[in-house]
């Protein structure tokens, strides 16, 4: 279904066609209208922002000015689908090939070239739909959003504007506990499938720029929030768990570092108790959620120092991108009114019809999604840090998931994997997936311990080698000799040797220097090679302390 | 210019049927070449006399090419003609197969034109802009490829009027192609060198493409058969967009049969092209039944209705004649002839225009001189873009880009687009009814005959106004058969009149049928222009 076609002409793009590039004389050419906008979501409820509700209050502290403000947030997520071909043609993608390696007619917007729409485009658009509660467009369609910009080969970008394939959702957050936790629901506005545009290649020095079109027509899936949220985290948090979801659905790798997962913030302030919505920012280059976040929190007191100063009027609707270095917002671009995009439908691709047996096999193939696992895991037992941390990353929640599906304990499943795991893959940089430990052998591990077979300290030797080389934990333990030593006349000739090879000691300890207890336990443990039943160790040798023969 | 023609002045049905045959014939139709024979297809003949051995494709190909290269500087159809011997070196391939009495495709030597707005990846595809100029895509056409593989010759790419904009070829960026029939006239537009290649036989067919009538309108002026095919019969890829829910493959011949026998070659579902269709394909051919064995009403039953308002104010009243003498023709062999009437009929015009220079302005936005036409140098952006396409289009695709915009404009959208869209809606319910109740319906492909070069130039709306008869069946998308029915005298010129019918959605079959049966009986006419002379 993915691999719909591959065409069988190769082209060299810069060889054929050697005006693949284009002259600049001032070095950057700003881009007049943006590829990512929506006319929809929170802008049609911004009002201008020129109230003067808020006296001055200069004297006020920042925070305590922040209390007076509320901010209304809104987000455009843009995440690029792993599909095996381009959205339209039979292209593969891959992230940082050498340019304009993997083009055709159709991406390249030759003349005469038509899109075909890979069907799997449609099947993950459906399935984050599912996934985020929406209502299926059973009929949609695309269209032409068209605008000038040189990394548009057809100058236009096919997408969807007035039945995007799903509207009306929500998505489920649980903010993390150091941020004072609590559980959150955002509304989804819509999604929509569209194309990627090509990169731009600005040159240093000289006086061109240079287009790759590796990009252009790969998939997207728009994501338009509601202006739901409030605070800087609750925004990164919106985006981690789209994250969470497109990687759970297995629908892109949801990377943020590469582009997979792009999100553009729109923030306006309003006084506490006005109605009207302030004037609307949106912000740009955003890679990491801690810099969403961040980028937020610092536009937030950048817009409420105006408000507060009365200079309210010097707020106003622009796109500013955050600066990582500095970390603040700088302004990128104002507008100019809006943009005026022609939309039309695309007349060369059908109309893209559902029909409720498809919806419905895709939905019943749905894997379980972040929100249900973790109250699942919640309802285990489990801390709410345990939650988000099992749950954060679907590897680690399935590994988990297998674990506990070999009968293990969940607290000390959740406790191997969140402790002495988790150190291990940082501190050796590797995934759940790439270490040796199977979640059948880590189960093993704890049913050892727990049925007394091996000691804890013995099974964190073990899970340390079967981390790093693999192998059953049986076959270590066999091979280590390693089996816990729970015999009591076995243990009982190891006490009786140590008190005997140690006469003066006992003497001591019978003398009342009662701490050599440790001394002998230790020895005894010596002798055991390590094996010995601690507890078992100390009640023997209690016994055979205090009574004097 | 446009109301005129809007206003209708009803031809009364009554009228139609009291003019007696004879009096037709002789009061308004002249005869240039008494008692030639009928039209006979090109491509059967091509095979005949190569299976036979009588010829080879090679001297068939030189034949073509001489005429070619004698006619061409008086007519300039072609943009781009293939070097002699790369056309020869396919002929000569030809015979080979034919000693080793290998299976030949159906097209095999066959030489055709392509209309160059339809991409060949041995020859530029300019589609007549300057824009474009020394474009050389990396592929062919579907069209093309399967021209090819069933052993058709390109022979070279035909003028057109800049990516199908037009009804003369005037507006093509390099050249105006001339009227065989009469040299100082136009071809019509916007496939005029296909059609004027094909009457002057430089080539035995040849492709176009039809938009708004631009494979009709041509055949008409210049005498040969031209087919529209259903959207969706043939596919577009490889053909440059111009409205892309309108851009339809057409085949002309110099018969009905070797239009059929080309469309049968170019159908078919594609997989690079969404829009085409997967509908199964008749075996068009089994209707070319030689005349000799047709009964004296062939087409007994068949129900054909005229369109009312094809024949009112602003139609040429010798075209009307020539109309109703198509009529009585298609009464002797047997047909039961109607009256339709379409309210909505000139609706189609402005309906046509919004949505193709909306479309177009769409289409043509990708040449911007980044990667198409010279690049304009510039300090920004707006005006690398703005200098490079003022500099690469012609006027008239300026104009329309210009309509186009406009019509998509927020604000204006509703009030023209979409309200297009509704007229278009409007059409298709019209057809659906009248095909309904006819098998086939019947109206003049053009207003007038070929008019002279530089008539309607600065008269677009006449220019556009003379589309009247063709761009509704673009916005049903229904199949359209254009061949000659009649001659009109002009001063010293003969000029042909072609006659339109329109079919059922995929129903080509009856109407290469009719055409045939129509083409074949069709008395004492020979449309071979006075240019070709007797070699022909």
């Amino acid at each position: 279904m993915a691999l719909t076609f591959f065409r069988g002409i190769k082209t060299c793009p810069l060889v054929h066609y050697p005006s693949a590039y284009f002259a600049r004389k001032n070095g950057f050419f700003y881009c007049t209208t943006g590829s990512t906008e929506t006319q929809f979501a929170t802008q049609e409820k911004q009002q201008s922002g020129d109230s003067k509700v808020v006296p001055k209050t200069y004297r006020k502290s920042p925070d305590k000015l922040l209390k007076d403000y509320e901010a209304i947030i809104g987000i455009e997520t843009h995440v690029q689908l792993n599909t095996s071909t381009k959205a339209f043609c039979g292209c593969p993608y891959s992230y940082g090939a050498q340019p304009n390696t993997s083009i055709c007619p159709v991406c390249m917007g030759l003349p005469g070239a038509l899109p075909v729409l890979n069907s799997k485009v449609v099947e993950y658009a459906v399935k984050l739909g599912l996934a985020l509660n929406c209502k299926l467009s059973m009929d949609s369609k695309f269209d032409r959003k068209q605008y000038f910009y040189p990394d548009l080969p057809k100058a236009y970008q096919i997408s969807q504007f007035d039945v995007p394939i799903a509207i009306g959702g929500y998505i489920d957050i649980d903010l993390p506990v150091e941020f004072g936790g609590g559980h959150r629901k955002f509304g989804i506005t819509r999604v929509h499938m569209e194309e990627d545009a090509g990169k731009l290649l600005h040159t240093g020095t000289g006086n061109y720029s240079q287009v790759d079109l590796n990009r252009a027509g790969v998939p997207l899936l728009e994501i338009v929030s509601e202006p739901d949220m409030r605070t800087g985290i609750e925004a990164a948090e919106y985006a981690a768990e789209l994250q969470r979801v497109v990687r759970y659905l297995g629908v892109s790798n949801g990377n943020m570092q590469e582009g997979s997962l792009r999100c553009d913030v729109n923030i306006s302030i309003r006084p506490i108790g006005q109605q009207e919505f302030g004037t609307k920012v949106e912000i740009k280059n955003l890679n990491s959620f801690s810099s969403v976040s961040r980028a937020i929190d610092f536009e937030i007191s950048r817009q409420v120092q105006l408000h507060s100063q009365g200079q309210a009027d010097q707020i106003v609707q622009e796109t500013r991108l955050w600066e990582e270095g500095a970390q603040k917002t700088i302004t990128m671009r104002k507008k100019e009114g809006l943009s005026d995009y022609r939309y039309f439908p695309e007349p060369d691709i059908p109309g893209v019809t559902l029909s409720e047996e498809y919806v419905d096999g895709i939905r019943s193939s749905l894997p379980e999604l972040p929100e249900i696992k973790r109250r699942r895991y919640e309802n285990m037992g489990l801390s709410m840090q345990d939650v988000l941390f099992l749950a954060n990353d679907i590897n680690v929640a399935e590994f988990f998931d297998a674990t506990i599906a070999n009968a293990a304990d969940v607290k000390l499943a959740a406790n191997w994997i969140m402790g002495d795991i988790a150190a291990y893959m940082k501190n050796e940089k590797l995934s759940i997936s790439e270490i040796k430990l199977t979640p059948l052998e880590l189960g093993e591990l704890i049913a050892s311990i727990k049925g007394g077979t091996i000691s804890g300290k013995i099974g964190k030797e073990i899970l340390f080698e079967l981390m790093a080389k693999g192998g059953t934990v049986q076959g270590l333990i066999k091979e280590k000799d390693l089996v816990q030593i729970v015999d009591r006349s076995e243990i009982e000739k190891m006490v009786d040797k140590v008190l005997a090879d140690n006469p003066e000691q006992l003497k001591q300890y019978r003398g009342g220097k009662t701490k050599l207890q440790g001394y002998f336990a230790g020895q005894v443990m010596k002798a055991s090679k390590g094996k010995a039943n601690p507890k078992l160790l100390n009640q023997i040798l209690l016994e055979k302390l205090n009574t004097e023969t | 210019m446009l109301s005129s023609i809007q206003s209708p002045r009803l031809l009364r049905l009554s009228t139609l049927h009291q003019i007696p045959l004879r009096c037709l014939q002789t009061s308004t139709t002249p005869v240039p070449t008494p008692s030639s024979p009928q039209p006979t297809s090109q491509i059967l003949k091509i095979r005949k006399s190569l299976l036979s051995r009588e010829t080879t494709a090679v001297e068939i190909a030189k034949t073509f090419l001489s005429r070619l290269r004698r006619t061409e500087p008086q007519l300039k159809s072609f943009l781009y003609v293939s070097p002699e011997d790369a056309v020869l070196k396919q002929a000569e391939e030809i015979d080979r197969k034919i000693r080793n009495n290998e299976e030949l495709g159906p097209l095999a030597g066959v030489l055709a034109g392509v209309k160059d707005n339809i991409c060949t990846s041995d020859m530029p595809s300019t589609a007549g802009s300057k824009i474009l100029e020394n474009y050389t895509p990396p592929y062919d056409a579907t069209a093309v490829k399967k021209l090819r593989e069933n052993g058709a010759i390109i022979v070279g790419k035909t003028n057109l009027d800049e990516f199908g904009m037009g009804s003369t070829t005037e507006a093509s960026g390099y050249q105006v192609t001339a009227n065989p029939w009469d040299l100082s006239r136009v071809p019509g537009g916007s496939s005029g060198g296909s059609a004027a290649a094909v009457s002057a036989q430089q080539c035995a067919v040849s492709l176009g493409t039809d938009t708004g009538g631009s494979v009709r309108q041509p055949a008409s002026f210049c005498g040969v058969v031209g087919l529209k095919p259903t959207y969706g019969r043939v596919s577009r890829y490889g053909l440059v967009a111009y409205a892309s829910s309108l851009d339809v493959i057409g085949c002309l011949g110099s018969s009905v049969a070797d239009t059929g026998i080309v469309l049968q070659a170019v159908s078919g579902h594609d997989k690079f092209d969404a829009t085409s269709s997967k509908q199964g394909i008749p075996n068009f051919a089994s209707q070319f039944i030689p005349k000799d064995y047709l009964d004296s009403k062939p087409l007994k039953g068949l129900r054909v209705g005229v369109i009312r308002e094809t024949l009112a104010d602003g139609v040429d009243p010798d075209v009307i004649s020539s109309l109703q003498h198509s009529v009585s023709h298609l009464e002797d062999l047997g047909c039961t002839i109607s009256e339709v009437s379409f309210p909505s009929f000139s609706l189609g015009l402005p309906a046509y225009y919004i949505l193709a220079s909306s479309e177009s302005s769409s289409n043509l936005a990708r040449y911007d001189g980044v990667r198409f036409g010279n690049q304009v140098f510039a300090d920004e952006l707006s005006s690398l873009y703005g200098d490079s396409r003022a500099e690469g289009f012609g006027s008239e695709v300026k104009l329309r880009i210009l309509m186009g915009t406009y019509a998509l404009s927020a604000g204006y959208y509703d009030a023209y687009y979409k309200r297009a869209q509704q007229v278009r809606t409007l059409v298709q319910k019209s057809f659906r009814a009248a095909l309904e109740e006819n098998d086939v319906l019947i109206s003049p492909a053009a207003p007038s005959v070929a008019y002279k070069i530089g008539e309607k130039k600065n008269d677009p709306l006449a220019m556009y106004a003379g589309d009247i008869m063709t761009v509704n069946v673009n916005l049903a998308g229904l199949p359209a058969l254009v061949l000659p029915c009649g001659f009109v005298e002009e001063g010293s010129s003969v000029l042909p009149v072609g006659l339109q019918m329109i079919g059922a959605a995929f129903d080509e079959e009856s109407l290469l049928k009719i055409g045939h049966i129509f083409e074949q009986t069709l008395q004492g006419y020979s449309f071979v222009p006075p240019l070709v002379g007797d070699d022909f």
